[in-house]
């Protein structure tokens, strides 16, 4: 552990203790050369922080770019809080997904917790209530007891923090893969909802203008998390344990009401949260997005603990905290709406001209950096990119169609794995129902949450299938978009845009770079294709541990808009009668898919090719979907995904209704019937609707009915492969996870 | 100064999930002795010298710190010792 | 007919009672922060959900010992109603204005989804709209809903027919499949379950409905006399 005292800006270079905080030889020359002199200790954590990737983006930024990030319904971008889209009637929708890997890793409750809380903080501080939370978990397969242990702990860590607060977890997803074993994902996402005239942004605008520290004190939590965050899993992530911090849900649910409180005054002028490279990040950023600087005594900042130096002040990462701007002589108004709900609310320091950042204590000062140099003038990397050497051999693999001879015993299989298997363990520990409003609760396609005061409701689902982006990045990118798409197009409403969670392994190597790279250009293609401008997002970078990095996970996080509640299209069978109509042909693809999965050779488990996409016909068919279900003529609709048809048939009768289907297929059963094809859908449609269902949708094709009797049904070339009770393959469905949680490795 | 330390626990004859689910992970780890697991409450105070010590926190056992439906609790005073 | 909903810091149901009551059933209601609060204007009193302190220390115990109690304990010995719904019933129970006490659910963790329920007493102000024993769905959402009490008390409880909602299928380990009790005046219930949550078909059930209706239905009856 660095010791913060008595450290002279000299020891600093020629012990070279920068480095120990994260700064490159290059990066402290730089800092040199802005300040023209040396940083001490406080300087050099501080530009420590504010140039690791999780704050600067360093080397994603040239990536992020390619990004399409505008659009006419697009009320606020990258770059703040959280990112804003109209939905019309003076409403808008805020969201955001961010990853709380690292600290995850270490101490799973807390970690998951503090994401949960740290989400929910971006987008409140734009001035919008929180309506829903969602998240996207990975993690190693279940037969270790530490991934269970972590499995289990990090679900309990966002039941506590996102039930206490009152915010609804209204969906998400997990998935289990080797990759992730001693490195979990957890990415969570926060939607709110704001009057235009409501949004906040993060400026420290008005010279003069008093700069206020509210909510939780300083401790010495998670000193250094940001730079944590941006570093490669020690083995030992015990030894990490310090850089944890604790969360307070109860703290936040205060900090909610009181912050959405002040926005209704004019006394406020800026607000934003304290989340990583804490009061360092929120200031430094206000001041510079307003073109000013900014002056603190942290004599005056909250402490909770005795004898808190400079450096750990700035750096620490306690939770709860926010920093706002006020006009000047009218702190008061702000100070008494916050002590209302029991927080303190302080003024730390005012807004000057000079564009620096000064800080005072114990009337010294004790650091003075410009403003820009920690913000927008960060340094920019162009990491060298290598195509990774598998990616060619996957490419010349011939296509083998698996061996499967029992197709019933292997949809039981497909559906007790974990990825496929009913999350109900998981979901049903979290408060999906708080609010009101949640009309399609965890399990479905994309959650669905209405807008109380009018007939529109909001779609909303994270996706990412990371095996296909392994095996081919840019393939991977535009199919995690698109299923995206498709989900939210299956709940009835249209795509609105999207929040991306970039988790990746270590960008200094040049296969790394290289993954990060296609992804993003095939999420690009997708985006602009389906219309869906990415507003907000997060990249967390070194997921390795013992020098692995995961499968590339750009999580996304898409948001769809549902004009009206009569829209709203189920993911499961509705009516006995009802015609099953598939949507897209099938053709033999297994790079990547659970069958794949399922028959591995535990030594390479993926190979071949990832499922190919044409985003054009995928757009064609969500645009013909969507027009069929708000034409009335659709039952339900479910896309096809993991498992393929087999599984997505199954979902479809798993319900309270005590349906049952009656498929016929023809051709290689085994390509029917878990090959992973893109751009499918399942739909149903009353009888009396076929004909202009039919002419509506292109490639719909009926394969066949929604039965009574709850068996599952396939007719492949004349006879009988699949005939199971539902009951039964319901069974093993939703037992599957909390069964493998209780037995023993 | 003294230092109070109060210890609450459930009732016996109170199902307590918490101490079964303890007992049977230290049953899977290979500690058989353990017979019975219980999960309480400990809680420190610091409280200013005052004539009726005892009675004070006792009083304050059953008015807050713990629910006479469902809690046991003792507690233990002692001069505090701060820096 | 006036309702106040009580909101402690950390309450996070608050508005979901509110909306019940206001938006869907068409009653008054204002949502009264617990300090300086002044209840003599009220004609029933709704405690919601959520985490009130944080439920630090035990479920409700910090609200519990709030000046807004004696406040609430006047008005319950006045025969006013008073509705405890979730984190409420545990402000009620910690208050000693309910007998008994909350454990942790018997799995350890917190669940939420929709649970059949059973109203075991339909001739209260709170369930006279129900028929006798009508099965209704209400969703939980709760980790201490385990409702404990011993075997005198539960004996009490059967006589005076103060057990009023019960589980169909016992999701939390409660005494006697216990969901809901009423005090022996027959003006203070507390609930685990949440009737203000199901009180639109779009969000999956109307079932609750009927607990306000009741409370509207019983005040009228017995303040028509004044109109």
């Amino acid at each position: 552990m660095l010791q913060t005292f008595d450290i002279s800006p000299a020891q600093i270079e020629t012990e070279k203790l920068y480095k120990e905080m994260g700064l490159s030889d290059n990066e402290f020359e730089m800092v040199k050369s802005i300040l023209n002199r040396r940083p001490n200790f406080t300087e050099t954590g501080i530009f420590s922080v504010m140039w690791s990737e999780h704050c600067s983006y360093k080397t994603s930024k040239p990536l992020l770019k390619k990004f399409p990030t505008k659009a006419p319904h697009v009320l606020q971008g990258p770059g703040e809080g959280a990112g804003i889209i109209d939905i019309g009637d003076n409403q808008a929708v805020v969201f955001k997904i961010e990853s709380h890997n690292h600290p995850s890793a270490v101490e799973p409750y807390q970690g998951a917790a503090t994401g949960v809380g740290g989400i929910i903080r971006d987008v409140f501080s734009m001035g919008a209530r929180p309506i829903a939370l969602m998240n996207s978990l990975r993690f190693g397969n279940l037969t270790s007891e530490r991934v269970k242990y972590l499995f289990k702990e990090v679900v309990h860590g966002i039941a506590g923090y996102g039930n206490c607060v009152g915010v609804p977890t209204v969906g998400g997803e997990v998935q289990f893969d080797d990759s992730y074993e001693g490195n979990p994902l957890v990415n969570a996402m926060c939607v709110g909802l704001i009057h235009h005239d409501e949004i906040q942004k993060g400026i420290a605008a008005g010279i003069g203008n008093t700069v206020l520290y509210a909510g939780a004190p300083t401790g010495r939590d998670g000193i250094h998390g940001a730079t944590f965050a941006s570093d490669d899993l020690a083995e030992d992530a015990n030894k990490d344990r310090p850089a944890v911090q604790v969360g307070d849900p109860f703290m936040e649910k205060l900090l909610i009401e009181a912050s959405l409180e002040v926005i209704h005054s004019d006394a406020l002028v800026g607000m934003q949260d304290m989340g990583a490279a804490g009061l360092t990040s929120s200031a430094s950023e206000m001041a510079s997005k307003a073109g000013t600087g900014m002056e603190m005594d942290l004599d005056l900042v909250p402490q909770r603990e005795l004898n808190m130096s400079a450096y750990e002040l700035m750096l620490s990462e306690s939770q709860e905290r926010m920093l706002l701007v006020v006009k000047k002589g009218r702190e008061q108004e702000i100070i008494d709406v916050f002590e209302k709900y029991g927080l303190q609310a302080v003024a730390v320091g005012e807004v000057i001209e000079e564009k620096t950042f000064r800080l005072k204590q114990h009337g010294e000062i004790v650091a003075d950096i410009p403003v820009d140099a920690l913000a927008e003038e960060a340094p920019v990397y162009q990491m060298p990119s290598k195509e990774a050497e598998y990616f060619n051999t996957f490419q010349q693999m011939e296509t083998q169609i698996p061996l499967v001879t029992d197709y019933t015993e292997m949809l039981g299989k497909l559906l007790e794995q974990p990825t496929i298997a009913s999350k109900e363990w998981v979901y049903d520990q979290y408060d999906s129902m708080v609010q009101t409003n949640t009309v399609v609760t965890p399990g479905s396609d994309a959650a669905i949450v209405r807008i109380k005061g009018t007939d529109k409701a909001l779609a909303i689902t994270t996706d990412c299938n990371s095996r296909y982006i392994y095996l081919d990045p840019e393939t991977g990118g535009k199919i995690a978009v698109a299923e995206a798409a498709r989900n939210i197009v299956c709940s009835g409403a249209n795509p609105l845009g999207l929040t991306d969670g970039l988790n990746f392994g270590n960008p200094t190597k040049p296969e790394i770079f290289w993954q990060m790279e296609k992804s993003v250009a095939g999420m690009s293609d997708a985006c602009r294709t389906l219309g869906t401008p990415v507003i907000s997002g997060n990249v967390s970078l070194y997921n390795e541990s013992r020098g692995k990095a995961i499968f590339p996970t750009p999580v996304v996080g898409m948001v769809g808009l549902l004009e009206t509640l009569d829209h709203l299209t189920p993911s499961y069978f509705q009516h006995e009668g009802d015609l099953v109509f598939l949507i897209g042909e099938t053709k033999a693809e297994f790079g990547g898919s659970e069958l794949q999965n399922v028959l591995a050779d535990p030594d390479q488990i993926y190979s071949g090719k990832a499922p190919f996409i044409d985003l054009q016909v995928e757009a064609k068919r969500q645009t013909q979907l969507l027009d069929a279900i708000h034409q009335g003529i659709v039952q339900s609709a479910h896309d096809l995904a993991e498992g393929g048809l087999a599984v997505a048939l199954a979902e479809s009768v798993f319900s309270e209704a005590g349906l049952g289907v009656s498929a016929y297929l023809d051709g290689d059963m085994t390509v029917k019937l878990f090959s992973e094809t893109q751009s499918r859908f399942l739909v149903t449609v009353k009888p009396e609707d076929e004909e202009r269902f039919a002419a509506q949708v292109e490639d719909a094709k009926q394969i066949g009915v929604v039965t009574g009797d709850h068996t599952y049904t396939v007719i492949g070339n004349g006879e009988k492969v699949i005939e199971e009770n539902v009951h039964t393959l319901c069974k093993r469905w939703k037992g599957a996870i909390s069964c493998l949680l209780k037995s023993k490795a | 100064m003294k230092k109070v330390t109060v210890f609450i626990t459930l009732k016996q004859g109170v199902l307590d999930p918490q101490g079964k689910a303890i007992q049977t992970s230290l049953h899977s780890l290979g500690f058989q002795e353990v017979e019975d697991a219980r999960v309480g409450k400990y809680i420190e105070l610091h409280v200013e010298d005052h004539e009726n010590v005892d009675e004070r926190v006792k009083e304050m056992c059953d008015k807050l710190l713990a629910n006479p439906v469902i809690e046991d609790y003792r507690f233990e005073v002692e001069e505090a010792v701060r820096s | 007919m006036k309702f106040a909903v009580i909101v402690f810091p950390g309450s996070n149901c608050d508005r979901d009672m509110y909306h019940a009551v206001k938006d869907v059933l068409g009653e008054e209601a204002e949502l009264v922060w617990y300090e300086n609060s002044n209840l003599e204007n009220y004609d029933a009193i709704l405690l919601p959900g959520g985490f009130s302190y944080g439920d630090y220390l035990r479920s409700g115990s910090v609200a519990a010992t709030s000046d807004v109690m004696k406040q609430i304990k006047e008005h319950a010995a006045k025969g006013k109603p008073v509705l405890g719904v979730c984190n409420g019933f545990q402000i009620l129970l910690e208050a000693g204005l309910l007998p008994g006490a909350m454990l942790r659910n018997k799995n350890l963790a917190f669940m939420c989804h929709q649970e059949a329920l059973r109203v075991a007493n339909n001739t209260t102000i709170f369930t006279q709209s129900y028929a006798e024993n009508e099965v209704v769905r209400f969703p939980i959402a709760h980790g201490e809903g385990n409702y404990y009490c011993d075997e005198e008390t539960l004996n009490e409880l059967k006589q005076h027919h103060q057990i009023v909602f019960t589980y169909e299928n016992n999701p939390n380990g409660s005494t006697s499949d216990i969901a809901g009790i009423i005090n022996k005046q027959g003006n203070v219930l507390g609930l685990m379950p949440h009737p203000e949550r199901a009180v639109e078909a779009i969000i999956g059930s109307d079932d609750g409905l009927k607990v306000f209706q009741s409370i509207v239905r019983n005040w009228r009856e017995s303040h028509v006399a004044n109109v």
